[in-house]
């Protein structure tokens, strides 16, 4: 693996970590957020039958 | 002793929210479609246009699309077409609206086949049938001989011939279908938060095991550096890096990933966000979905499928199987994890992780139809989701049979899970940067948000966004029309199968284009007998 790899590796891992890291810091540190934060998983379309 | 107690449940309550924000996004793409594509586009190089295409229309993209679904929910529509009408009250409006019904509900048709496959091959890692394929295509000298998975898989999914998959032969590829559509319909019909919720709370934290486990594997494998250097180096061999950087379709393959992957352009986002209220955050829960899907594309994805194919199959055969993620993760992967030590439970692991991440992507696919079933034309849900699950039935069953080749699946592929991404989201675009506009935006983004979306996204929106997505599609039409090879306008004019394929999806084009019809009249009475009641 080249230095180059490992730059450009290093890189786009540790952004896309550092990124996830950063927002599951701020849902854990503001415990009113976890109640505002939404998924699709999650959202009630008040449609069940 | 209490408050340790509602301590412990609200941090259960805020992991159990991250798991299903992250998870949301998380798809096949993920640990298929990107591996192969950074592989086959100068390594390491890939990642410029991917992050550049990430940075000015997937994430400002899917911030729009957030703000322009709560738009609409509060004046009272979930559909694509309501919601679209909702921000220009133009006649054509809710007609533009057909591509977001569109895409989610042919892309289900051909995903819930792909399910099935992955399903099918865990099934094989857990039973030793897999290992029994090894063991044929063990060559006297060692290594494997690709043709024995090659085959196999024609086998399982009729590639070999039409209506193969029917006649007895491919009668497991059925029942994989037959356990993933009910299962599917089962969920949906039982509504988000009773089916969906309940499943991805078990899914998600298994997907992220799987995943996990996986990773730490293919990491500990000795020499996996050389794997790990095929995957990320800028390959420099033939041309400079900046070089390498000029190649359009590098640009073009980066930006549909990423369309793919965030799920934008997709109609599925405006649906979902219709239904939060005017204090729900809207910006942190874009921005967490789509980090978590980066985060298993990206840091999962891309140390573990390449790396692994490179140790122990060499450069030739992975550069070859890099541009299909059929290829790649059907015919390539099985033979990696074949010659890898504990290779059948990571064969196992592997395929049931996809497995997972496809389930928990199809669940949300049927919603932005089911959306205007009920409020255009006033159906229940489970009238909705039954009806739906006859058109799906229907197109599903079409690719199944017409399975050569896979000409059927990619015919779909091309026209709705390319060109009418494309299409449906620089229409996003200029309706929020220039419908909607800046400040109504920025500020339906800013209510009730959690962190403070920076301003530029709102001008990126308006001017970078739409030009940039006009030139990659232009670029995009411009080699499809002048390019031979794979040119999927000629494909359509002279292979009746993908002829049909075509004529299928007008079909059912023309179907959504009467339903609106039909909804917008509803939607005139009912606002005409508002009018007259304030009167």
């Amino acid at each position: 693996m080249t230095a180059g790899g490992w730059v450009i590796m290093l890189l786009s891992v540790g952004g896309v970590t550092g990124l996830l890291a950063w927002c599951i810091n701020k849902v854990l540190r503001e415990p009113q957020t976890s109640q505002k934060l939404h998924s699709q998983t999650d959202i009630d379309t008040h449609d069940a039958d | 002793m209490a408050n340790a107690q509602q301590s412990k449940e609200s941090w259960g309550t805020r992991v159990g929210v991250i798991m299903a924000v992250t998870g949301s996004a998380v798809g096949l793409g993920n640990f298929l479609r990107f591996p192969g594509l950074a592989a086959q586009y100068e390594g390491g190089a890939f990642m410029i246009p991917y992050f550049v295409a990430l940075l000015v229309l997937g994430l400002p993209l899917a911030w729009a699309e957030w703000a322009m679904g709560r738009f609409g929910g509060r004046h009272g529509f979930n559909s694509a077409p309501g919601i679209y009408r909702s921000i220009w009250r133009n006649r054509l409006a809710p007609y533009c609206g057909v591509l977001g019904l569109l895409i989610p509900v042919v892309i289900y048709m051909y995903y819930v086949l792909i399910e099935s496959w992955c399903l099918g091959y865990a099934y094989y890692f857990l039973t030793g049938e897999m290992a029994q394929l090894g063991a044929q295509a063990t060559l006297p000298g060692g290594g494997l001989d690709k043709q024995v998975y090659v085959d196999f898989f024609n086998s399982f999914t009729g590639a070999d011939a039409n209506g193969v998959s029917t006649s007895g032969q491919g009668v497991s590829a059925l029942v994989f279908l037959a356990i993933c559509f009910a299962l599917n319909f089962a969920l949906i019909y039982r509504g988000l938060r009773r089916g969906i919720e309940k499943f991805c709370l078990i899914a998600m934290p298994a997907l992220i095991v799987c995943a996990v486990v996986v990773l730490v594997r293919v990491l500990t494998l000795p020499g996996i550096t050389s794997g790990l250097g095929f995957m990320w180096n800028p390959r420099t061999d033939n041309v400079g890096f900046v070089q390498s950087l000029l190649n359009a379709d590098m640009w073009l393959a980066a930006t549909g990933q990423i369309f793919f992957s965030l799920s934008v352009g997709f109609g599925i986002i405006v649906t979902y966000s219709s239904y939060l209220k005017k204090d729900d955050d809207i910006a942190l829960s874009s921005l967490t979905a789509s980090a978590g899907n980066e985060f298993c594309e990206v840091a999962l994805g891309g140390l573990i499928t390449i790396p692994a194919a490179f140790l122990f199959l060499g450069a030739v055969q992975v550069t070859a199987a890099s541009g299909s993620s059929f290829n790649l993760g059907f015919m390539t992967l099985p033979m990696v994890f074949e010659s890898m030590p504990m290779g059948r439970a990571m064969g196992f692991l592997f395929f049931f992780l996809l497995f997972l991440a496809a389930v928990t992507s199809s669940l949300s696919m049927l919603q932005p139809a089911i959306a205007l079933l009920e409020e255009g034309l006033g159906l229940n849900r489970r009238a909705s989701v039954a009806l739906l699950g006859f058109i799906t039935l229907m197109g599903t069953g079409f690719i199944f049979y017409f399975s050569k080749g896979t000409l059927a699946l990619a015919t779909f592929d091309f026209w709705v899970g390319t060109f009418f991404i494309f299409l449906l989201a620089l229409f996003q675009t200029i309706l929020f940067g220039w419908v909607l506009e800046i400040d109504r935006g920025m500020a339906e983004l800013d209510s009730g948000a959690q962190i403070r979306v920076p301003r530029v996204v709102g001008y990126m929106l308006k001017y970078v966004s739409p030009v940039y997505l006009s030139v990659i599609f232009v670029a995009w039409l411009y080699k499809q029309i002048t390019t031979k090879d794979g040119n999927m306008f000629h494909v359509v004019a002279t292979k009746p199968i993908a002829t049909m394929a075509v004529a299928f999806i007008g079909l059912v084009t023309l179907l959504f284009v009467f339903l609106i019809g039909q909804s917008v009249k509803r939607w005139e009475l009912v606002e005409q007998n508002q009018q007259e009641v304030q009167i």
